[in-house]
């Protein structure tokens, strides 16, 4: 028996292996391609933010030296200040689009009336029409309202979140609507049997059971102001209101080759952390795509 | 609905009341909900007070309505539903609703620059803009008052010192004290805005430029202006308004323009018009323009072909190539499978935004890498020319999508029953055959609807063409617009939200056939998800 089994492998090899590559091995390859195509342009911008000179014409060579410089720049520009709009926008958004959503789905889910269906209905067809389109009417509202709660005009932040909110219920409700019906009513039930009412019904019970779904919303919220490019463009208008997306655009827009080095180092930064939420929630990420609710 | 009634039922035995109307225990929730309310109403109240002051009616109504609404909602006992949809369904009807109608009503008016306002803002800024200074009245020495946020003219007349505001006509005053030149330096009941403050702040600088105290109660007699902050002019309009017969007599040529509801312009008999209009409804005409205008029409239909085509494209290449690097890599004898996928993804984990921004850097003509890497530094204009800055936007938005379709067709594979995979295969179906007559369909049952919102997404995917080309390179012509301009590009180019000489209804009526173009897409994708029936 061991001599069949040692010699069986000499005999076979050739043949074995050609196999092994027709079948396996030439996809080690073609995953080397694939990788650098993929990773290529994210390992280039990284070089480009640790060279030492600030301008697109030095950054050919890859990481031909290695100086902090272009990150200790970015101090002396508003990038600070634009993560910081970002981040006030987005929690802001993400926040409000998770406490409508969930009161929303909620009085959907838990209670009957009148108009119900027809609510939902609505919701639905509404939100089939992108709000970005009908950027022009914001615009022209936001400019009316301005003359009137300067808060709400053009080149406010609470403004632009107020806008992000207008399009929080159409497009987060269903997703959570779905969930809060996966929650058993008896549990409800038994609570205001016990003499809970609604409102402790919705803070106490519900809330802590659909925490996953939160999670998603708020998480698709703040990744869609984040990504904003329109509305927040035609919103914020002065340099220290942007966000990041409206301030990153205009360094390369401006004398692109000029500003490459704190393009590059603010990418850096900002893409960091989304990098790794990204990464690490992975697995809930493609559920939530098949949902059909992120970029793509 | 069983649950429903037996509390209906229920309900009349123990008449509870709600529990932020009851009053015993803590009431911690109605204490809660009183503050919240006093909090609001008092947000409300100030609302309606500022829109008083800027007699912005429909602000004002629309805020009553609502703060009254709200009052109601949380404070009866019988409108459960609406306490938990009322603050999503205001945000809903004025962001989203009341902008989606208002788009529809500007498409069919002439709104935008030169139909900014009502005819009565027409008239009055025509009148301003033909003032012209009064030949021969001499310049009287003026300082700069203010008394609070009103600016207004101190000017010395005749050794008298009379005071107005925009508001105010000028009238003396008594106690003002002039210096050398007779400029007013003290005047009672106002502060003295001395020539430093006033060369050191531009904001104010504009602001005095533009102001106009009138000199009487006559708006014929004319108004104080003046250039440079220390004298004054009396400027009267060279154009006469004629309430009665609705025309603009010019005083100096005697022509008379008529106010036309049809244009909204001040129309003469020779056709000239003045340039100031107001905005009026304007049916189908800017439907028409945008297939009959010589300028746009061209660039319009271009555009159209292209959004249609990038959108398709886009997703028939990323969709194409994540299937592909999905059948390869879903394969149990690869090692290092989870760490490849991780690397494959990595496009799609950066942000959007950025990634135009960096593919835009690295398709630079002199300096970018895609040249010096690749074309041995060949001087190719990627993002200069039509076709190639076509087909460098098709790869970009391949390169940041593809992940997406990978991870989505690896999930769905792996969900794929095995059972018919091995079934096929027992009955001697070679790997084509299995690919195309099972594992296609079976896919494309769950990737359909994700293709079709992809589609739909792209199709208003203004990010990437206007981080990447920003539309261009131009048509020839004056259209402003360019060979990778999408719809929403366009539109965004033609509305001068941005700047520049814009036109509302224009860019409305091209956004009400985005809308309609949407619409149907979703409309296609909602039949197929069938969500209708989870409600």
């Amino acid at each position: 028996m061991s001599e069949v089994t040692a010699q069986a492998p000499v005999r076979r090899n050739p043949s074995r292996r050609s196999r092994w590559w027709g079948e396996v091995g030439w996809k080690y390859p073609v995953a080397a391609i694939i990788i650098f195509y993929a990773a290529f342009p994210l390992v280039y911008v990284l070089s480009a933010s640790l060279s030492s000179s600030g301008t697109l014409s030095s950054t050919s060579a890859l990481f031909s030296d290695l100086s902090f410089s272009n990150y200790a720049a970015l101090s002396d520009t508003s990038y600070w200040t634009w993560v910081w709009n970002t981040l006030i926008v987005g929690g802001a958004s993400a926040l409000g689009a998770v406490l409508m959503g969930a009161c929303a789905a909620y009085a959907f889910s838990r209670f009957r009336f009148k108009g119900r269906r027809g609510g939902l209905t609505t919701l639905l067809i509404v939100q089939m029409f992108p709000q970005t389109v009908a950027f022009v009417s914001v615009f022209l509202l936001l400019t009316a309202l301005g003359n009137v709660i300067p808060a709400l005009g053009i080149n406010s932040k609470i403004a632009l979140i107020c806008v992000y909110l207008g399009g929080a219920l159409g497009a987060n409700t269903f997703l959570m609507y779905g969930f809060f019906n996966t929650i058993p009513q008896d549990i409800d039930e038994s609570a205001k049997v016990d003499g809970a009412t609604h409102a402790q019904i919705f803070w106490r019970l519900i809330m802590p059971l659909v925490t996953p779904i939160l999670a998603v919303v708020g998480l698709l919220a703040f990744i869609s102001a984040f990504g904003d490019f329109i509305l927040a463009k035609i919103v914020l208008v002065s340099q220290d209101q942007w966000t990041l997306a409206v301030g990153m655009y205009q360094w390369v827009s401006n004398q692109l080759s000029a500003n490459w080095g704190l393009f590059s180092a603010g990418a850096v930064i900002a893409s960091i952390p989304v990098l790794v939420i990204f990464l690490s929630l992975q697995k809930y990420i493609v559920g939530g795509l098949t949902a059909g609710s992120v970029k793509g | 609905m069983a649950n429903d009634d037996a509390v209906a039922v229920k309900e009349p035995k123990a008449p509870r009341e709600s529990h932020a109307r009851r009053w015993s225990g803590l009431g911690g929730g109605f204490i809660a909900k009183l503050l919240l309310m006093a909090l609001v109403n008092a947000l409300a109240l100030t609302i309606i007070m500022s829109a008083w002051n800027a007699e912005a009616w429909a602000i004002l109504t629309l805020s009553i309505v609502l703060i009254v609404g709200a009052d109601i909602i949380y404070f009866a006992k019988r409108t459960l539903p609406l306490k938990y949809l009322y603050p999503g369904l205001i945000f809903l009807a004025i962001f989203q609703l009341f902008t989606l109608a208002y788009t529809g009503y500007v498409a069919f008016t002439n709104y935008g620059t030169g139909h900014a306002g009502s005819q009565q803002q027409a008239v009055e800024a025509t009148l301003i803009q033909n003032e012209r200074r009064v030949d021969g009245t001499p310049t009287v020495p003026l300082s700069i008052v203010r008394d609070g946020d009103t600016l207004g003219f101190a000017v010395t007349q005749d050794g008298i010192v009379s005071v107005g505001t925009e508001e105010d006509v000028l009238e003396p005053v008594s106690g003002a004290v002039v210096d050398t030149n007779s400029r007013p330096t003290e005047v009672p009941g106002w502060e003295v805005v001395s020539q430093n403050e006033l060369f050191s702040d531009q904001d104010l600088q504009q602001d005095v430029i533009d102001l106009r105290v009138p000199v009487s109660d006559e708006a014929e007699d004319g108004s104080m202006r003046t250039r440079d902050g220390s004298s004054g002019a009396i400027y009267q309009s060279s154009i006469e308004w004629d309430d009665e017969a609705q025309t603009f007599t010019d005083k100096e040529t005697g022509t008379v323009y008529y106010a036309d509801q049809e244009v909204g312009n001040f129309v003469a008999d020779d056709g000239s018009r003045l340039p100031t209009g107001w905005s009026v409804t304007v049916g189908f005409d800017n439907f028409v323009r945008a297939v009959t205008d010589q300028n746009l029409a061209g660039p319009l239909l271009k555009v159209t072909l292209w959004t249609f085509a990038f959108a398709v494209l886009t997703v028939l290449t990323s969709f194409g190539l994540g299937l592909l690097f999905a059948l390869i890599y879903n394969d149990d004898r690869i090692r290092g499978r989870k760490w490849m996928r991780t690397v494959f993804i990595l496009p799609y984990a950066f942000p959007a935004f950025m990634s135009a921004l960096l593919w835009r850097g690295m398709l630079n003509r002199e300096f970018g890498i895609i040249n010096d890497w690749f074309f041995f530094g060949a001087d190719i204009n990627w993002l200069g020319d039509p076709w190639l800055a076509k087909f460098a936007i098709l790869w970009v938005n391949l390169w940041l999508s593809y992940p997406y379709w990978f991870l989505v067709c690896t999930g769905a594979l792996q969900a794929l029953p095995s059972e018919t995979m091995e079934a096929s295969r027992m009955d001697g179906a070679g790997r084509w055959r299995q690919f195309r007559s099972i594992t296609l369909p079976l896919l494309m049952v769950s990737t359909a609807p994700l293709a079709i919102s992809s589609f739909a997404f792209n199709f208003n995917n203004f990010t990437i063409i206007y981080m990447l080309t920003e539309g261009g390179p131009p048509f020839p012509g004056t259209s402003g617009l360019g060979s990778t301009d999408i719809l929403i590009s366009a539109i965004y180019n033609i509305s001068g939200v941005s700047g520049g000489s814009a036109d509302y209804g224009l860019a409305s009526a091209l956004s009400i056939i985005v809308f309609i173009v949407v619409g149907i897409i979703s409309a296609i994708a909602f039949r197929q998800t069938r969500k209708l029936e989870e409600i």
